[in-house]
């Protein structure tokens, strides 16, 4: 079809708009037949400040662009200005949604490069903070999912049992966001007493509303009619776009890094991550409710192994003038999200040189998005954006 | 691991191979050769997975150092590839035909460090700054706390107190 | 009003002016900066009979809606702000989607330049009386990112501020006690920063535009 103008007489609009051999859609902007709509950095919800520039004809979304660099506060420049020490309340605020997993990886990453080992109950402190931090994100983002469909029971069931977990963290560390308790040696200091008989309180309300959010969520007609069979990731996508975390394993592919590559003490608990097949926002939210479940049930497995007494901290150099050996590392670890690493790359002197985050927002906000809203409808757009679990200041730091 | 790396070093000329944990090693190849590394291990030895690909900058030599990290998911290991280009003209050949996701590293390196690579989709655009007319941020020649004081400065009355310079101080007060 | 200046540079290709073709057939030159916006002043606007004033200062600060955007790691703290632990809707704060709604802006953390773009047109937009809450150190003066390259010392070179929370992040109960004092200090009558801003126009935008070079917008989003 050779370039017809709307004006003319004799203009078909059913070969509209027209389609390369690849399946993409030519986007012509002087013929004003298409709109850009920003849906912009101002999000009411469980995301943070990520814009995308969709262009749109009618109802369908022919492409997307994501635009971030609204929470870009230059981190990796601020790590080479600071002493190892003095980066560690600063790397805290990358991810502002599960704070402990920064802490844990520049731990593993100052330990393996200093040789250090760190006792038997540091380790097992280190992995219930871990898992609380798990816990108290999925709280936020399993009814957030109903949250983008318009039903706004399960955010605020989630969010206020989420302040009980905060309690918690704060009886353990001081602090409810940002609690700097995992340091290079070991963490700051043993359970308080009775705190077991709390945690398990909360845990049992937990429980009760697992099974509520299965009957008010899942179970409801207009969620499951807007969320089944929408936002299909391809099986043949998870490789070339680098999809990990529970994405991944709704398409199919059983990849978790606590158990591939374990750390801490995952040896010797027992959990077995779900996979499914159909790889729809359903299936994903599937996915993070029976993670949900097995985070309450591996802390109350730590919760019976942790000793009381031990020792916390290993012996490291004084910390104002600790120079780490030449060297390069890259280390994991499992957020709710994906496979989280650091690399870190030391040069002899008591600066770090590189300190290097790879997100797993990285890829899943950035290409992937852009290529799953083409063809879908701009009320769905909210909905893939959160059942991808993006979250902006790890793409940015 | 190490019949991995034994297999590679037969195809491909490896110097200074360090190997970190049981499951990562890292060894450094020159420049010309690192997409037909990249290629090779991508499509035999079952390297599917792309973790990251960064940039470190050696001032003092004058080169900055490229790191690949690729990951198999069946065999569990990690290999990171290291190679050295000039800080002059930093250019670099581009991968993004093997993985979707190198494009986006590929942007945020041309805008962080000044690398180019030619023939890489929406290279020129930025992706995390706006506005923005200086050298590239994450080059170390760029003064960043001076940058802030000039452009945002802060609050009159501030107080720097160093710890390394209060103990030094109190034990050793003739120095 | 002032020239618009265009920093070509930077502009996008559906800001530049052009010709397009306009719905009758015929092609027209157009600027999309300046023809697309209104160009004049804002005026202050004085309060009025004091009797009536309190009474209109009451109902103000009875009824403070929040627009929802969360600028930066303080927005961590809103949720549980709004949901049954700490509820504030009992105190009359509610969130909108839009500043045309909206009373008050809760700056929640560092602002990047390109977030303060978008929060200078946010915070134009808004109908007067309007309010600030500035929260966490980022806003005082730089806290943790005070030697960052991308982020803003001092929030009140750029906006009007009424009441400073400190914290890193600050507790949702402080949160509150900010809320407090900003409704006490509205039914005093206080709270006139937005007729402080009008006042102070001129070096309120040669601040701002110091530092956002790309300035792509007219000189006051009405």
């Amino acid at each position: 079809m050779n370039k017809m103008h709307w004006l003319d007489p004799g203009y078909d609009r059913a070969n509209y708009p027209e389609k390369r051999s690849d399946g993409s859609f030519v986007v012509d902007k002087a013929s004003q037949k298409f709109v850009k709509i920003w849906q912009g950095p101002n999000h009411p919800g469980v995301t943070g400040n990520m814009s995308i520039e969709l262009t749109v004809s009618g109802d369908e979304i022919i492409e997307a662009k994501t635009h971030v660099g609204y929470l870009h506060r230059g981190f990796e420049k601020l790590f080479e200005r600071r002493k190892y020490i003095q980066v560690f309340p600063t790397c805290i605020r990358m991810c502002v949604a599960e704070p402990d997993y920064n802490e844990y990886n520049l731990a593993a990453g100052v330990e393996e490069l200093g040789g250090i080992e760190i006792p038997e109950a540091a380790s097992w402190l280190r992995t219930l903070v871990l898992e609380m931090a798990r816990l108290q994100s999925l709280l936020r983002v399993v009814p957030g999912q109903g949250g983008t469909t318009g039903l706004g029971i399960g955010v605020q069931w989630g969010v206020y049992l989420r302040d009980l977990i905060l309690d918690r963290f704060e009886e353990l560390t001081g602090g409810r966001v940002y609690h700097m308790f995992i340091i290079p040696g070991g963490v700051r200091g043993l359970l308080p007493s009775g705190f077991r008989k709390r945690m398990k309180e909360n845990l049992a309300d937990i429980d009760e509303f697992i099974g509520n959010i299965d009957k008010v969520m899942f179970n409801n007609a207009v969620f499951k009619k807007r969320t089944v069979g929408v936002g299909i990731i391809d099986p043949s996508w998870v490789d070339s776009y680098g999809i990990v975390g529970p994405n991944a394993r709704a398409a199919g592919f059983k990849r978790d890094v606590r158990k591939d590559y374990p750390y801490l003490k995952y040896k010797e608990l027992d959990f077995d991550p779900q996979t499914a097949t159909e790889s729809d926002i359903y299936t994903r939210s599937r996915i993070r409710w029976h993670d949900l479940i097995m985070t309450v049930d591996l802390i109350r497995q730590i919760l019976d192994k942790i000793p009381d007494q031990g020792d916390i901290r290993a012996k490291t150099p004084n910390v104002l003038h600790w120079k780490l050996p030449k060297g390069e590392t890259y280390v994991r670890s499992e957020s709710s999200r994906g496979e989280y690493g650091f690399y870190m790359v030391s040069d002899g002197s008591a600066y770090p040189r590189r300190i290097n985050l790879r997100g797993p927002s990285y890829t899943h906000a950035v290409s992937l998005l852009e290529k799953m809203l083409i063809g879908a409808n701009i009320a769905d757009v909210a909905s893939i954006m959160v059942s991808l679990q993006t979250c902006p200041p790890e793409i940015e730091r | 691991m190490k019949k991995i790396i034994d297999k590679i070093g037969y195809k491909f000329n490896l110097s200074e191979i360090q190997y970190q944990r049981d499951n990562l090693t890292f060894f450094t190849i020159d420049k010309e050769s690192v997409v037909q590394m990249l290629t090779y291990l991508r499509d035999y030895e079952g390297f599917s997975h792309f973790v990251l690909m960064t940039a470190v900058d050696w001032i003092e030599d004058g080169l900055f150092q490229l790191t690949y990290i690729l990951n198999n998911p069946k065999e569990k290991v990690d290999i990171g590839i290291r190679t050295v280009i000039l800080r002059e003209k930093a250019e670099m050949t581009t991968a993004h035909h093997l993985w979707n996701q190198v494009a986006t590293y590929q942007r945020e390196l041309k805008e962080m460090f000044g690398i180019h690579f030619p023939g890489s989709p929406r290279i020129n655009e930025p992706f995390l700054l706006e506005g923005w007319d200086d050298i590239p941020p994450m080059r170390r020649d760029f003064d960043t706390k001076k940058y802030s004081e000039e452009t945002y400065f802060p609050r009159p009355g501030r107080k720097t107190h160093d710890p390394a310079e209060y103990m030094k101080q109190k034990l050793y007060p003739n120095e | 009003m002032k020239e618009t200046t265009n920093n070509n540079k930077f502009l996008h290709e559906e800001n530049k002016p052009r010709k397009v073709l306009a719905p009758d057939g015929s092609i027209i030159e157009i600027d999309p900066i300046r023809d697309y916006f209104c160009e004049d002043r804002p005026q202050v606007s004085k309060p009025g009979n004091k009797v009536v004033e309190r009474f209109l200062n009451w109902a103000r600060a009875e009824s403070i809606w929040v627009l929802g955007f969360g600028t930066g790691c303080g927005s961590i703290e809103i949720p549980p702000l709004m949901t049954p632990r700490f509820d504030a809707f009992r105190f009359g704060v509610q969130t909108r989607p839009t500043p045309r709604q909206s009373n008050a802006f809760i700056i929640s953390g560092y602002l990047s330049v390109k977030t303060l773009k978008r929060v200078i047109r946010s915070y134009e937009q808004m109908q007067n009386p309007k309010y600030v809450l500035a929260l966490g150190s980022c806003t005082i003066n730089g806290g943790m990112y005070w030697d960052s390259y991308n982020t803003i010392n001092r929030l009140d070179h750029y906006m009007p501020v009424d009441v400073y929370i400190a914290g890193c992040m600050p507790r949702p109960e402080a949160l509150l006690a900010g809320f407090m004092k900003l409704k006490e200090l509205i039914k005093q009558g206080k709270a006139e920063n937005a007729n402080k801003y009008i006042e102070n126009l001129d070096w309120y935008k040669a601040n701002q535009k110091k530092i956002i070079k790309d300035w792509n917008m007219p000189d006051y989003n009405w």
